[in-house]
């Protein structure tokens, strides 16, 4: 990434999009100098090889696919913020 | 009112626990980010302004078997984001060594409540130094145990391939019985599966002969002068109990602090996700969800939503492979470069941090800065190793810390050779 580009308040607001994190127009532009300061930090990994081999002493562990004791519907529900007969209500989909 | 009252070292106040069991009489300060039940946990954020955990973390509850009282949520950097506790909704902690400077991060009140005399342990969380650094910067003692040693159930998780729960104490001893208490399997975290051990009584017995490596790397130029002299001194008391110290060079290590940050805000990206508002947390408004959410979002502070956006740009298409696959490439050069140098010595010693705490606001708005700071804490969660800080003395009159480093699941021996620092100093 030889030619990283300098990140704008545009690129800021497009990722914060992304990430679903409202911003205002201040806080956008706020944030571009620390983004570029760390993006070109990052360029220090630029001549990190891409053939290094991943080592593969992990090993899965796994259990009996059997209902176990969890918590109840109401302990599930009691932090939301808005439920109705049981079910968690979220915001409308539009 | 209490010391760590003044420190804000408390987000909550509560009274758990305190039965019969192997910490039975001791006091114990729990970080806000590890699930109590009814007890409200917000991880330092206004995304979980209210939201009180419908059951304990495997840690708390191993805590309250063994008969410890929990006497308050511990404040924090939000979500563990930070090197300085300043990043909390709940306002900054203050170093109760000298309160103009910052107790470090993100454990930071726990570090501060174990420092000023109000607890007698607390648990931390580690995920690039989050233990270690608040023990250095306020002169006691934190274990980042290895990765997979102790349950992360119920930790509200921030970077899963990294982050461990770790014990802080005003000795090596009194960590080391926290430690018996919270290590082991727990079918309730897959990636947790080591059996505990005895590491209270382990921590008498005799060092023998140690060898330590000294990385270059971890000793190089951005170590401030006044620590330097006091990181030689603590090797000078190693040599003195009979240790051999060998400086190392790990060339990976250079690239370790950027590997950190790509993978920790890659994680944190996906994992911090699920705060919309919904299940838990103040909800949102606004038109149609993606709107709703953003607002519920809204509500993280301004070094939550920078490391959730990096990490989103970083995995975005186009840019995976220059950041996120040269991190991963990065990180398994790390863990090879500490097998190599533990096949020779039995522990990698360096300071903690490569400088003394900040002054209260002084690296908040340059974020660079901050993370530059752990540039030594960091390669050791890359390659899930356990690590330990110990007080080595002061400079500039401030608390300075010395890590320790040893193999996986080799806690026995590190609490060792901690413990005979401790003793010899």
């Amino acid at each position: 990434m030889e030619d990283t580009e300098r990140i704008d308040s545009e690129d800021v607001e497009h990722v914060a999009e992304l990430a679903r994190v409202r911003l205002t127009d201040d806080e956008a532009e706020g944030f571009v100098d620390g983004f570029n300061d760390v993006l070109g930090y990052f360029e220090t990994l630029d001549d990190v090889p891409d053939d290094v081999e991943a080592e593969d002493d992990y090993q899965n562990v796994l259990r009996a696919d059997e209902p176990e004791p969890s918590l109840s519907q109401e302990e599930a529900l009691s932090n939301a913020d808005g439920t109705e007969e049981g079910y968690f209500v979220g915001p409308s989909v539009s | 009112m209490s010391a760590s009252d003044d420190l804000n070292a408390f987000v909550t106040r509560c009274e758990v626990g305190g039965g019969d069991g192997s910490l039975a009489g001791l006091t114990v300060g729990v970080k806000d980010n590890i699930s109590t039940e009814g007890v409200e946990t917000t991880c330092g954020s206004k995304v979980l302004e209210g939201y009180e955990p419908p059951y304990d973390a495997t840690v708390v509850e191993r805590l309250k078997d063994a008969g410890a009282r929990i006497v308050g949520k511990t404040n924090m950097d939000e979500f563990g984001m930070g090197t300085t506790t300043e990043t909390s909704a709940h306002g900054a902690t203050r170093n109760p060594v000298d309160t103009d400077h910052v107790p470090g991060g993100s454990s930071g009140g726990s570090a501060a409540a174990v420092a000023s005399g109000d607890v007698d342990a607390a648990l931390g969380t580690d995920t690039g130094g989050s233990v270690r650094c608040p023990a250095a910067f306020c002169g006691v003692v934190g274990l980042k145990p290895t990765y997979g040693l102790v349950s992360r159930y119920g930790l509200i998780a921030y970077a899963n391939s990294l982050e461990t729960v770790g014990p802080m104490a005003r000795d090596v001893e009194t960590t080391a019985r926290v430690l018996d208490v919270i290590a082991g399997e727990d079918d309730r975290d897959g990636t947790c599966n080591a059996e505990t051990d005895d590491y209270a009584a382990a921590v008498e017995q005799p060092t023998g002969d140690v060898t330590v490596a000294v990385p270059d790397e971890l000793v190089g130029e951005g170590v401030d002068e006044g620590v330097r002299g006091t990181f030689d001194d603590a090797l000078g008391t190693l040599r003195d109990e009979g240790a051999t110290v060998r400086e190392v060079s790990m060339p990976s290590l250079e690239k370790a602090l950027a590997a950190y940050y790509v993978i920790a805000m890659g994680e944190a990206s996906s994992n911090l996700a699920r705060f919309d508002g919904v299940r838990y947390g103040p909800g949102g408004e606004g038109d149609g969800w993606n709107e709703a959410f953003a607002d519920a979002r809204a509500r993280f502070g301004d070094e939550v939503k920078r490391r959730v956006m990096l990490g989103t740009y970083a995995l975005s298409e186009g840019y995976y492979g220059d950041y996120y696959d040269k991190a991963q490439n990065a990180r398994a050069l790390v863990r090879r470069d500490f097998e190599a140098v533990l096949d020779e010595a039995d522990v990698v010693a360096s300071p903690t941090m490569p400088i003394t705490p900040f002054e209260i606001g002084e690296a908040l708005d340059d974020p660079l800065q901050m993370y530059l700071a752990d540039a030594n804490t960091t390669p050791v969660n890359l390659a899930g190793v356990p690590s330990v800080s110990v007080p080595a003395g002061r400079a500039d009159d401030l608390p300075v810390g010395l890590q320790l480093t040893a193999g996986r699941f080799e806690e026995k021996k590190l609490l060792r050779v901690a413990r005979g620092f401790e003793k010899a100093r």
